[in-house]
Formats: C-alpha cells, structure tokens, sequence
C-alpha cells in the first residue's frame, strides 16, 4: 500500500474498482491491518457473538459441570431401573433413560469428552500440520516429496474407516485422549497441505524477496514474514474443524469404538437409545440436540472467522 | 436495426457533431460500510458521432464509474445514481427498461475494458466469444457467426484468423487479446464505443498499435468514441476534446490542441508538468503533491486545494462553478471551461 | 494427456503400497488373536491352532506376510478369511450395495446441491439465500447418525402411520429396486449436499463479479445466457473437483448409514471385521477404497483439463 505515496496521474493505475477506492485506507502494514480489520469485524458479527457465547458457555459447564446440576452420574444410586425411560417432567428436563439414568445430568457430564476431544484434536493437529507444512514448502525438494508422499497416503485411506481400525487397535479401552490422538493421525495431512500451498504462494512475493535481499536469515524469514502472512487459511479450517471433530467422535463412540463406558459421551449415549428410538424418542433426541448445537456453535465461531480473515469473499 | 436514415447519418460527414450521447448531471454515489462515497458529482459531457471525447483522471476520479453508468453495467448496489440523465439519441436511458436498454448495450454502445485477459471467458474460445454477438443479436447459425468471427479477428489484423478463431484467450499475446476485445466491442458496428484504459495494459509499442486501429476503425465507421485514461499521452494524437476529471467532478474541458498549449486549471497544469519530456532531460519530474483525495472525505470548497499551489482561502471554502474560458479580450473560447476559482490566472498568468 | 494419465498411474502405485503397508501393519501389530478370536469364548484347541497358523502363514515375519499379500494384490488375489472364504467374493457380495448407495447419494448431492447454491447466490441476501445458509448450517452442524434418526422417524414411521405413505422405509429392503436406496442415499448425501450447496453458492457469486461476467453484460446478452453460458460455467470448475473427490468418502462414510438402514454392505462388512479382527478383510476393504480414492482423482484431474482450457497436463 506504501506505493499510493508516490503515485500520480501518470502512474499506470487501474481505475476499476470504484469500489475499493473509497474504502482504501493507509495502512502501514498488511498483515496488521488484515488482523485489525479480522478482528474489527468478528465483533460485528452475529454469528460470531451467538456461537462465542454458546462456547463459552460449553466450556465452563465442561470444567464445572457441578454448577449445572445437582446430582453426579458416577454417585452410587445415581440411576434408578424404575424410572426407565420416563419421560421429560418439570424436575427432569430431558428425562430418564433406559437404565433410569437422569438424561440431563448425565448430557451435561457429557459435554467435557466433546470439548476435550475437540480442542485437544484441533490443537495437535494445527500445530503438527502448519510446522511440517511450513518445513515442505519452504525447504521444497527432498523432504517436500516425502511429506507430500506421506499425506497422499493418509488422503487416500477413508477417514473413518481409519479411525475404526486404530481406535481397535488400541490396547486400552478408548477415552477422550485415545480418541483425539487418533484422530490427530488422520487429521495433521490437512492442514499440512494448506500450509504447504500457502507458504509457497507467499515464498516468491516481493517482501519476502526484500527480506532475503536484506539478508535475513532463513529462520526469521519463515517465522517473522511467512508464517504469519500463510497462517490465515489454517486458522480458517481449523476453526472449522473444531466442530467436525466433536462431530467425529460422536460418530465413533456411536459405533462403539469410541469413548467406552463408563465415561459419558453424547455418542454413546445415542448409540444406547438407538434400539428404543421410536418407542422412546427423547432418549435419543436430548443429547442429539445438545450435540448438534455444540457443533453449530463451533461451525458458526469458525464461520465468521473465516468471513474475517478471507476478505475475497466479502 | 439500423434504419437507413440512420445509415445515412452514419457515412454522411456534415453529420458530425450532431450529439450521440450527453451526460447530464450525472451523480453516482457507493454505499459502503464506511460511508457514503460520492464516486460522481454532476458531471456534464457528450459526444458526437466521429468525435473522440478523452476522459481524463486518476483513480477514483469517477471517470471509470461514469462510463460504467453509461453502458448499464454499474453494480448496484454498492452504487447508486442518485442524480442526472444519459441521453442517447435524445432519449433518457436510465429512464428506460431494462430489456430496452440490454438491446442498446453491445449493438449501439460498445465497452473495450482494460484488461483484455480477465474480460474474456477463459472457458470458451475467441470465436465463439466474438460470434456469439451474432449468434445472440442476429440469430446467425452457428457456423455463420464462426465466419463472422473469422472476419471480424481479420479486420482488426489478427494473423492467421482461421486457424486462431478455436483457440482460447489465453493462448494470445496481450496485444492480440485487445485486438479482441476491439472486434467484439466493433461487432454490431455501434454508434459509440467506450473505451476504458484500453492499453493500459500493454507493453508501450503494442498501445501504439492498438490505439491506430482504434482510431482508425473509429473514423472508418465514424463513431463516437470515449476514450477513458489517466494518460495525457495516449490521448494527444487521437482525441477531439478532453474532459479532465477530479474527485467525481469534471474540472476542465477543452479541445485537445488547446488544453495541451494553456490549461486553464492547476491540476491539468500539474498533470502536464509531470510528463516526462526530452528537452528537460537532466531536470527532476513535477509530481503533484499529495494523494488523490478519500471520496468518504472529501475537502470542503474545490476538492483539489490541499495538492494546490496556487489555492487561496476561498478555494478551501467554495466549490469552484465549470467557468466558461475567455481570452485576454474577453472572447469566449469556444469548448473551453474551467472549475478554478483562479483560471484567469491560470491561463493566462 | 496419454503421457500424464500413464505417470499419474505410476505415482499411484506408491501411494497404494504405502497405504496397504500401513493398514496392513496396523492389523498385523493388532493384539488380540484373531484364531482365539475365531474360536470365541471356548479355548481354542492348540493344534487347531496351529495348523491354521500355518496355513494362513500367521507365523512369517510381518514383511514376509506383507510381501505375499501385495504380491498377490497384483495379481487380482485378496487373499480369504480366517473362515476360508476368499474375500474377494465377500466384496463382491457387498460392494454392489455401496455402490448403489453411493452413486444414488452421488446424484443427489449434485444435483441438489448445485440447484440449491446457485439459487441461493442468485438471490443473494434475499429470504431464500438466507433459508439455504441456515438450513445448511443446520444439516453441517447435525451428525449424520442423528439426520438419519430422524428422518427415518418422520420418513419411514410418521409418514406412513400418520398419512398412509408407504413410501421409505424404515430398513432397507433390496426387493424394492432403487426406491429402497433413496432416504439411506439422502442421508448419506446429506452433509456433502450441504458443502457443495455452500461451496456452489460462494463460487457462483465470484465468478458473478469476474471481468468477463461485466464483458458478457456489456455484449447485451440476457441475464440467463450471462449466467448459465458464462458464470455457470467457470463457477463449477472447483464445484466438480469436490464431487470427484467426494466419491470415494461417500463410500467410506457409507459405514454409519449401513448401520442405521441395517444394509449389508462394506461398510457392515468391515465393522464385523474389526470386530473379529480379520486382518484379511480389512486390509482388503481398505485397498478397494484406495483403489476407487486414486482412480476418481485421476479423473477428476483429468475432467478438470476439459472444463479449464488453461489447464494442459503434459
């Protein structure tokens, strides 16, 4: 943007976007002002409001679940067999299910396995995919092709079916961090390629020619220009991924490969009310519900992050 | 259709002068999140079959955003004409509906863009692009309007046309793509071809060439022709009259001979300074100081006082009125208008 | 074109032997015994034992294992289950369900999909653009077990108690031809339709913007023929791209969709067989859906050069 200083009428300037013209303002550095403007405008987004609550909110009732209700799901009596599927009341909001377990108590227990799984999944994955990411495309060559080799492999094998087979593999019963590692293994080749696709998009632009001319170090080139100016589009999908892990894990605790009971999971616990569905909907229904509301909250939070940070799609 | 009087009017040289298209008034403003941008602010101009009309001015001058309003391609929103009629042939087009002004677009006013490269359809060959004017507006067949093409890349001396009419934009040179662009603006051998900085984006001896063969079909089929730039230099050889616009409005209009010899506005003054020039090789360039104004912001009295060496405190207060130009003695310069507080001074200072 | 599809194919069969080699492994190091497993809760009689040992070669070192199963993947031979049955007819048995469901699911989300962006990007801002977001978001955010709980209550039990509709059902029965595959295909379909009516939505109005879309205007052409002919068209470049690759997922994800509709498909085939720890069959399931993942993407790729002319493989 420094160039508008010096440009007159005879510089060779588009005049096609009337559009841009008004709104272009001096701004002392891109990837400052992208952020500002990232974050000026999540602020004004609704989407971004409603779902930052909403996940606010799960993670406190994840760390505290107590102050929601009163009673503990693992407390000896907890769950009575003669209230076996009742039905929503005024005491019991979401009712019992099949075991006469109180399906709000335990819903709202539920919630730390999805959140665990989530964040810790997301997490891993960025980390480990936009470092090797950043290290193929910057280094190129030999250990771009290996790692490149390496993701296609993992593109290639169904997520799902992956997850099947290791999470069985595993010699212990599965949990929250069995079922995040797991994932994270199937996960990191995503973000690694749209690291890698970025950090080659960036490598050739004039400031980082500039800085190399300068005589930066490759270290300080990749950390202090690229990786911040590459960062944008993995932010974006792993905002993004965050729901569609919580969903994941439901869909393996569902199959019966996920987190194993005892512990409490929205996917096990549909999974259980799957054979009485249509005698006893609201089993199943409650925690579905809460579930794809967890999700919403983070695909909206992702939604407006991606909104803020791609400014082509405006 | 074209009538034959209309025909007539067309080849006839006393015909010229005869007004194509005026803008009256016009006033285009956009809508942004910031504000309300003023991107045009009454301007007047018009154009006669044969004539050249030179639009002149920098980004964000409006310049671009009239021709836009003209041709009906404006996207609204974020814009919005607030103000003003376009005449063409007499008749008010932004009065028109919208199937009425569609059969004017592309047959009657024709648009070169700058950027040949992206205004083609990079998925479908030059020909079909080109004889699907015909295809469209003469409901030619298909392999008459591939004929029609074919004539069309000859006329304006792209090489080997017949082998070249299946091939894509992308397999042209910069130069050759424009040349398009030209053959399908002349396809239905409009009344008024706009030209938005049409060799802007070509190398300096390609714009050469093209902007020949623009004026050269131009005289063939004496047409109107707008001719948008921010370059004074495309401009001497091949336009009529200038307008030169600022910040949404014009600020001088002039025959182009005339303006060239005296200006009579500081900024156009400016922009001729700035010219590189053989017989001041060795002597540093004029550069206009300042940035071209923010149109959300735009300064109180003439919007041009903050670069202005010559503003005094009345241009920081009032709009300058489009002053008719006088000589010395007084006689009105005819097409000459200034929107100076001081053009006296300025002309003849 | 001939010269890049034969080094397309040759890149592919390093990708094909590095993921049979991981799953292979993964099986090969699964605890558990799968002869123990094979004889259930009873104590497997030693010599039984051992003989099957031998025949299956259980007893080679992993790479010598490996190396027969690859080497007879070349040759057509899937190699057989611990029962003796090979598994190539085992996939025979099952595939053809997948894939029914699979192309069914496929159409729906094209077509759908496509029908539901472009009216959505056409109406920009307006009531039905906003419906398709939200009601996309609300499909995104709702996991596929619960979608296919749901509709199979309304579909396959309301509509036919309340209304008389025998249309759905709620288990699939192969005796009703096509009609049988369309709720599992919806539901299958359902989270894809909802990307791709987003992604179609998105790519639609940027072409809508694009320089030759203006051109087009400026030709005089009707909004229908600039639309269709000249935005339509370059909009579903990167639209197909996600179709292809989405092939092979909709038959890896078809795993949960053949649980709930109760269909006999890989899917089923492949939880048995993590169930039994079958290496066989795994490893088999897992090289078909590779195969299919290489093969669709080297058509996508290829069907990409014809809808982008700028694009030339040499």
């Amino acid at each position: 943007m420094s160039d508008t200083i010096t440009k007159d009428a005879s510089a060779p300037a588009g005049d096609n976007s009337p559009k841009a013209t008004p709104a272009k303002k001096e701004k002392p550095e891109r990837v400052a002002s992208l952020w500002s403007d990232a974050v000026r405008d999540l602020r004004r987004n609704p989407l971004f409001i409603i779902g930052g609550v909403l996940v606010l909110a799960l993670i406190v009732i994840s760390i505290v679940p107590g102050w929601f209700t009163d009673g503990s799901p693992f407390a000896n009596g907890a769950c009575d067999l003669s209230h076996s599927l009742e039905r929503p009341s005024a005491e019991h909001w979401f009712g019992y299910d099949v075991q006469g377990c109180d399906i709000y108590t335990r819903t709202v227990w539920g919630a730390r396995n999805s959140i665990i799984v989530g964040i810790l999944t997301t997490t891993t994955v960025t980390v480990v995919g936009a470092l090797l990411g950043l290290w193929a495309g910057w280094k190129g060559g030999v250990i771009d092709s290996i790692l490149s080799r390496i993701t296609e492999i993992f593109f290639s094998i169904p997520t799902l079916l992956g997850g099947m087979l290791i999470m069985s593999m595993l010699p212990f019963a599965g949990n929250a961090y069995s079922v995040s590692l797991v994932m994270a293994v199937l996960g990191w080749p995503q973000i690694f390629r749209i690291m890698r696709a970025s950090v080659l998009s960036n490598k050739n632009n004039d400031y980082v020619m500039a800085a190399r001319a300068l005589g930066a170090g490759a270290g300080r080139i990749t950390f202090r220009h690229i990786l911040p100016n590459a960062i944008a589009p993995v932010i974006v999908v792993a905002a993004i991924s965050l729901g569609v892990f919580i969903g994941a894990e439901a869909a393996l605790s569902y199959l019966g490969i996920g987190v194993q009971p005892p512990q409490i999971s929205w996917g096990l616990m549909i999974s259980d009310a799957q054979v009485r569905f249509l005698a006893a909907p609201h089993v199943l229904l409650f925690p579905a519900a809460v579930l794809s509301v967890t999700v919403l909250a983070f695909i909206m939070l992702g939604d407006a992050v991606r909104d803020a940070l791609d400014p082509k799609l405006r | 259709m074209t009538t034959v009087i209309e025909k007539n009017q067309k080849s006839g040289r006393l015909e010229v002068g005869t007004p194509l298209l005026e803008v009256k008034d016009l006033h285009v403003e956009f809508h942004t999140r910031d504000g309300v941008a003023k991107a045009v602010n009454g301007v007047n101009y018009s154009v006669a079959a044969g004539e050249t009309l030179a639009v002149l001015g920098e980004s964000g001058s409006g310049k671009s955003v009239t021709a836009q309003t003209i041709m009906g391609i404006l996207d609204m929103p974020p814009g919005k004409i607030s103000q003003g009629q376009i005449l063409f042939r007499g008749k008010d087009m932004l009065a028109m509906k919208e199937e009425e002004r569609r059969q004017i677009r592309g047959q009657k006013i024709a648009m070169i863009f700058q950027d040949a490269l992206s205004s083609l359809n990079p998925v479908m060959t030059v020909g079909a692009q080109l004889g699907e004017m015909f295809r469209v507006h003469r409901g030619a067949s298909k392999k008459e309007a591939r004929e029609k093409a074919i004539e069309l890349m000859e006329r304006v001396r792209i090489p080997a046309a017949r082998q070249r009419v299946g091939d894509y934009p992308h397999q042209f040179s910069g130069g050759m793509r424009q040349r398009i662009m030209i053959a399908m603006a002349l396809s239905m051998e409009p009344d008024l071809i706009i030209a938005d900085e049409p060799t802007t984006a070509l190398d300096v001896t390609v714009q050469a060439q093209v902007m020949d063969l623009l004026a050269e079909l131009q005289a063939e089929y004496n047409m109107g022709l707008i001719l948008i730039t921010h370059d004074l230099g495309v401009v001497a050889d091949v336009a009529d009259k200038i307008a030169v616009m600022y910040a949404g409005r014009i600020v001088e209009t002039a025959p182009v001979r005339d303006l060239y010899a005296n200006p009579a506005h500081p900024y156009t003054k400016g922009l001729l300074r700035s010219i590189p020039r053989l017989d001041q090789k060795g002597q540093e360039l004029y550069a206009i100081k300042g940035l071209p104004p923010n149109l959300l912001k735009v300064p109180a009295g003439c919007a041009f006082n903050p670069r202005c060496d010559v503003a005094t405190d009345l241009c920081r207060t009032e709009i300058p009125a489009l002053h008719q130009v006088t000589d010395k003695d007084g006689k009105e310069l005819t097409g000459r208008r200034s929107a100076c507080h001081l053009w006296k001074e300025t002309l003849h200072g | 074109m001939g010269r890049y599809v034969i080094r397309r194919l040759i890149q592919a069969i390093p990708v094909l032997i590095g993921a049979t080699f991981l799953i292979y492994a993964i099986v090969f190091f699964l605890p558990g015994d799968p002869v123990q497993a094979l004889a259930g809760e009873k104590r497997a009689d030693p010599i039984v034992a051992e003989m099957i040992r031998q025949k299956y070669h259980l007893n080679d070192p992993f790479i010598v294992q490996y190396w027969d199963y690859i080497s007879g993947v070349f040759r057509g031979d899937l190699g057989s289950s611990l029962q003796g049955r090979s598994v190539s007819e085992m996939l025979g048995e099952a595939f053809p369900y997948t894939v029914n469901l699979a192309l069914v699911a496929f159409v729906i989300e094209a077509v759908v999909g496509v029908a539901a962006g472009v009216m959505a990007a056409l109406r920009k801002g307006k009531f039905l653009d906003q419906l398709i977001l939200i009601s996309t978001l609300l499909v995104i955010s709702i996991p596929v077990f619960v979608t296919g709980f749901i509709l199979q209550l309304v579909l396959g039990v309301q509509l036919k108690n309340d209304y008389g509709i025998d249309f759905f059902s709620v288990s699939f029965n192969e005796d009703d031809g096509i009609r049988a595959y369309l709720l599992p295909a919806f539901v299958l379909a359902s989270l894809s339709l909802a990307y791709v009516a987003r992604l179609t939505r998105t790519s639609l109005m940027e072409t809508m913007r694009a320089d030759y879309v203006r051109t087009a205007v400026a030709k005089g052409l009707k909004r229908r023929r600039v639309i269709v002919r000249h935005a339509l068209r370059n909009a579903l470049i990167p639209i197909v791209t996600f179709l292809g690759a989405d092939l092979g997922g909709l038959m890896g994800g078809a795993v949960i969709t053949e649980k709930i509709f109760n269909m006999h498909g890989i899917g089923g085939l492949i939880a048995q067989a993590v169930y039994q720890k079958q290496g066989t069959i795994i490893v088999g399931v897992v090289t078909l859906l590779v195969l299919i993942y290489l093969v669709t993407t080297l058509l996508v790729d290829m069907l990409y050069a014809v809808l982008d002319p700028r694009i030339r493989y040499e």
